[in-house]
This record gives structure tokens, sequence and C-alpha cells, in this order.
């Protein structure tokens, strides 16, 4: 079973998020940059499958950094390549450059996240299997391999989901929580160091969609509460009381 | 004047409520509206549909009864070559995730997804949509071409149009002899626990909770309160809280009189669970947080200092 995992590196949730004065860019020194968090669960998920199954696992990812993909090899991954290009908004010249790389080589199975954090496109994993011409499935919260096919559970609205089964090969965008993503150690990733990441060149693709500019959302309407946190206490304390919670 | 091509979503006999919000586009771009709508057993639905749609186009066969992306584009293919609209809509949906950027792919038109505006600028289409978690927004211009590929946040287009009672058309369908991706079932949650969408107080956790030993802290106030314990997304991933305790779009939606989030970053899946609450109060260290935009109080502190604080002063009555 050869597996190919597509990672791409984002800012974490929590990050600052500074617009550059041209409103083209975000100041990139403010991030704290990581494996995107989709694309965690789909690692860890392909990494399981593999141990069950046997094979290889590959990370494929497009883009400047190569620190994603020492955490990728270090979490287990068999090979990594990077894809030497920038990626932007436009969901579709990214999967293009992906796709590349992925019809050239083995796969038995192609995972990515569902989204990534920075774009929240959902697009880059349907894009794929449209351009390779395989089946696919989203928001996949379980998979399983049986004989030669593989079963999935896919997430729908209000609690609810689906069974699915898919000929093989076939590309899976995993949602959060399929699994644990296992934990990474620093020294880990200094052993993972020890390997080696191929390098592939891409050529620049037109944009289908190019970005006009980036602004912050209408400010918020909320009443903030400042003070102390016992001062904070009192005061929704207060609310509650006059909203007659309490 | 354009043409925008809608296509419905339903589940279990029910139009879900996107269907309706993409037919509002015409408000954001001049245009006269087809919704095409797939199933079986749809006449029903159809009718509804086109109370509010220029034309409707009903195809039924047993093999569309449930959503499946190939055989939807198998009927959607030759309805759009026909048809030949500007836009296509789908949902920023289970569905629409599933479906847009493949039909985008083989029409090879531009795509924009979890769009909440769209207008046309110097001939031009303008969309705009959340980036960054939801922090900041883009706005992306589209390249010519003769159709665009939209899929629009769910709850963003409210603006009603006029009834418009169009006229249903109906077309045939043939399966294929043979499909790649076959729907088995549906799996409902087990419902065991409390039900959160029958509470009125509800104390909410997100990340900023940051360990499942916290849980108790947040259990502490919900009980003060007289109220129950919910999650967003990463508290019910991690496993720190049950899936049915999860308040979003994946999980349920709830409207108490109050809605205490502690921690949470306010993710579009998230808010669209919680934000027709009487009463928001959210807490988050930072003060980007996108919940600050449906909270009616905010505090940009550390959960940590302010809820044992407030524990304290709801014991003491």
């Amino acid at each position: 079973m050869n597996i190919i995992v597509c990672v791409k590196e984002t800012p974490l949730a929590e990050s600052e998020v500074i617009i550059s004065k041209d409103e083209k860019s975000v100041d990139r020194d403010a991030l704290t940059l990581g494996i995107n968090e989709w694309d965690k669960y789909a690692l860890e998920e392909a990494i399981r499958i593999k141990e069950e199954h046997g094979g290889s696992v590959t990370v494929i990812y497009a883009g400047q950094s190569e620190d994603v993909l020492w955490e990728s090899l270090a979490m287990g991954a068999d090979e990594a390549v990077r894809i030497d290009t920038e990626t932007s908004f436009d969901g579709r010249s990214t999967a293009r450059v992906l796709a590349d790389v992925i019809k050239n080589r083995d796969h038995d199975l192609i995972l990515t996240g569902l989204m990534s954090s920075d774009t929240g496109n959902a697009q880059v994993g349907v894009l794929i299997a449209s351009i390779l011409g395989i089946p696919y499935a989203t928001i996949v919260t379980d998979v399983r391999v049986e004989n030669g096919k593989v079963v999935v559970e896919r997430e729908l609205e209000g609690g609810t989901g689906e069974r699915l089964e898919l000929e093989m090969p076939c590309l899976l965008t995993i949602q959060s929580g399929i699994n644990e993503p296992r934990y990474v150690s620093i020294m880990g990733i200094k052993r993972a160091k020890r390997k080696e990441i191929e390098v592939l060149s891409a050529d620049k693709l037109d944009e289908y969609a190019s970005l006009v500019r980036l602004y912050r959302p209408p400010v918020s309407l909320a009443e903030m509460i400042e003070g102390s946190p016992s001062d904070v206490a009192e005061k929704l304390v207060e609310i509650f009381k006059e909203r007659g919670l309490i | 004047m354009k043409k925008i091509l809608v296509v419905a979503e339903h589940r279990k006999g029910e139009i879900r409520p996107v269907t309706f919000e993409m037919l509002n586009l015409s408000s954001s771009i001049p245009g006269e509206t087809t919704c095409v709508i797939l199933g079986k057993d749809i006449g029903g639905m159809a009718e509804e549909i086109s109370k509010k749609a220029d034309r409707v186009i009903m195809v039924q066969h047993d093999s569309l009864e449930n959503f499946n992306s190939e055989l939807y584009w198998v009927a959607l293919e030759e309805i759009i070559k026909e048809e030949n609209p500007d836009i296509i809509a789908l949902g920023h949906t289970a569905m629409g995730m599933e479906l847009a950027p493949f039909i985008s792919e083989r029409i090879d038109a531009p795509l924009a997804t979890d769009i909440v505006k769209i207008e046309e600028v110097n001939g031009k289409i303008h969309v705009h949509k959340y980036v960054f978690s939801n922090k900041i927004l883009a706005e992306l211009e589209l390249r010519d071409s003769d159709t665009y590929v939209i899929t629009i946040r769910q709850g963003e287009f409210k603006e009603e149009i006029d009834d418009k009672n169009g006229e249903i058309e109906e077309r045939s369908f043939t399966p294929p002899g043979s499909i790649s991706k076959r729907f088995i079932e549906y799996v409902e949650p087990e419902e065991v626990g409390v039900d959160i969408s029958k509470a009125d107080i509800i104390v909410s956790v997100g990340r900023g909770i940051e360990d499942e030993g916290n849980i108790e802290l947040a259990e502490e106030l919900a009980e003060a309160l007289n109220g129950v314990v919910a999650g967003s997304r990463p508290v019910i991933d991690s496993g720190w809280l049950p899936k049915e305790r999860q308040v979003g779009i994946s999980g349920k939606t709830v409207k108490p009189k109050l809605y205490l989030a502690l921690g949470i970053s306010g993710a579009f899946q998230h808010i669209v669970g919680m934000k027709d609450s009487e009463l928001i109060i959210a807490i988050n260290r930072d003060p980007e947080a996108p919940i600050f935009q449906v909270a009616h109080y905010g505090v940009v502190g550390d959960i940590f200092d302010v809820v044992p604080e407030l524990i304290e002063r709801l014991k003491k009555g």
C-alpha cells in the first residue's frame, strides 16, 4: 500500500495576524507556523494504515520551508518531497502542481487535510482527484481498507454521517479528530534530519483567482469588560443577575 | 443579467436552508436563477423551491436518492452544457465541498469556496471570504470565464428575494453502467447523556481549556450556574468531551439564555451553532478571536484567572 500525503505549512490558530501595508500579505514573522492541523490528522491516518497493511508513506509539500517535512518524517513518513514553488489563495494552481508530481508516483491512496487554516478553501484535495480522474471522498472521519476497497465515513451536518465505499486508488480529505496524531520530540526531528528531502521544481501557473486585498472584519459589537479577574467576575455576576439567570 | 444555476441541497426528504440562501444570490448579482434538484420523490420539494426560483429543473431517479458526487455529475454535466450558466452555486457544506471543486475542474472554471460576498467590479467577478482561521477577510478577483463555480457560507446570504413561482421542468436521467463510489448508509449519532440543545445555560469550552483535567473547572462553573458543559470541535476531537456535547455545524445547534464561551476562538462552523443564543459572553486570551464578533460581552483574559473568581462569587451568592 503506497500512500501519498499532501501537507502544508500554516499558522497556528492562535497566531497574531498582521496585514501588511499594501494589503496583499500578512507579516510572517508574527506567525507561529506548523503542519496544517488537518494535514497532521491525514498524515497520522496514513501512518496507521501503513502500520496495519504495510507499504510506504510519502509526504509531498509545495512551498519554501522544509520544517513541515522534517516533522512529517519524524512522525513516521518514509519519504519527503518538496516542490519548490509558492502557493497562493488559488487552490487550482496548488492542486495542479501537486497532481503533476503525484501522477508519476505509485499510489494506492492519497490523503490530504480537509482544508488549510490559511486559505480556508477546502479545494485542493478534490481538485487533485479530479485532475487524476480517481474517486474521492471529503470530510472523512473513519477509514477502513478492505479487500482492495476503501470504506469511509464522511461527516455531514448535525451530527449525522454517511458510509461510502470507494475503489482504489482514491483520494480522501481528512477531518480533524479522526485520530490522535502522535507526539514528535525535538530529538525525533533531529534524527529525521538525517534523511533526505527530494526537491523538485515547478513551473509558475496562471491563477484562476488573484488576491485584491486583505482586510479586517467589521469591528466587534461586543461590549468589552475590562479590569482585574475579580472586577470581571463581579461584572459578570451583575449581568447574570440583571438577566435573571441566577 | 447573469444566469445563476443553483444546485439544491436536501437530505432525507428535507430541503436544506442553504438552498434558499443560494437563491438569494440574485440580490447580490442581478440575475435569473435556475435551481436544479436531483433525487427520488422530490416533487414536493421542487414545488417549494419553485416559489423562490425563476426556473426549476427536476431530475428524478432511484439512484439519485442519496447524494453521490459521481452520479450528480452525470446528471449535471448535460444540464450545465445546455444552460451555459454564468455562475454555478453550491453550499459550502458536506455536499458542496464534495461536488463544487470537481465541477470546476471538469468545465475548467474558476472556483471560489466558502464565500460571504460576491460582486461585479468593472466587469470582473470579485468574491470575499474569511481566511487565516476566520480572523481576516480576503477579496479575490476571479479570472475571466464563461462560467464560475462558487460555494457560499451558510447564514451569510439572508437578504430574501420576492416570490417568483418559477416553472418546473423535468429531465430524464440514465445512470452510468459502473460507478467507483457507492453510498452505503447513513450513520446516526448515539444519543445517551445530556441534550445540550435543551439547556438554558451552557458553559462551552474550546481549545483554550488546554487540557482534559481543566474540564472540571468548566463543570464546576456550570454547576454553580445550573447549566451544562458543551464544547467546540478541538475539545471533542481531543476526546475531552463526548461528541453529543459538540456545538456547531457538525454537532448541535443551541439557543440557550446564556452561552458562556471559554477559550473558544469561534470558527464559523462553531458560530453557526450558537449565534442565536440570547446572551453570549466570551472569554479569550486572543483579542482577535472571531468569537468576539458575535458575543454581546467580551473579556480579553485568561479563563484560568477569571473562572475561579467567578465560581467563588457565584457560590457566595
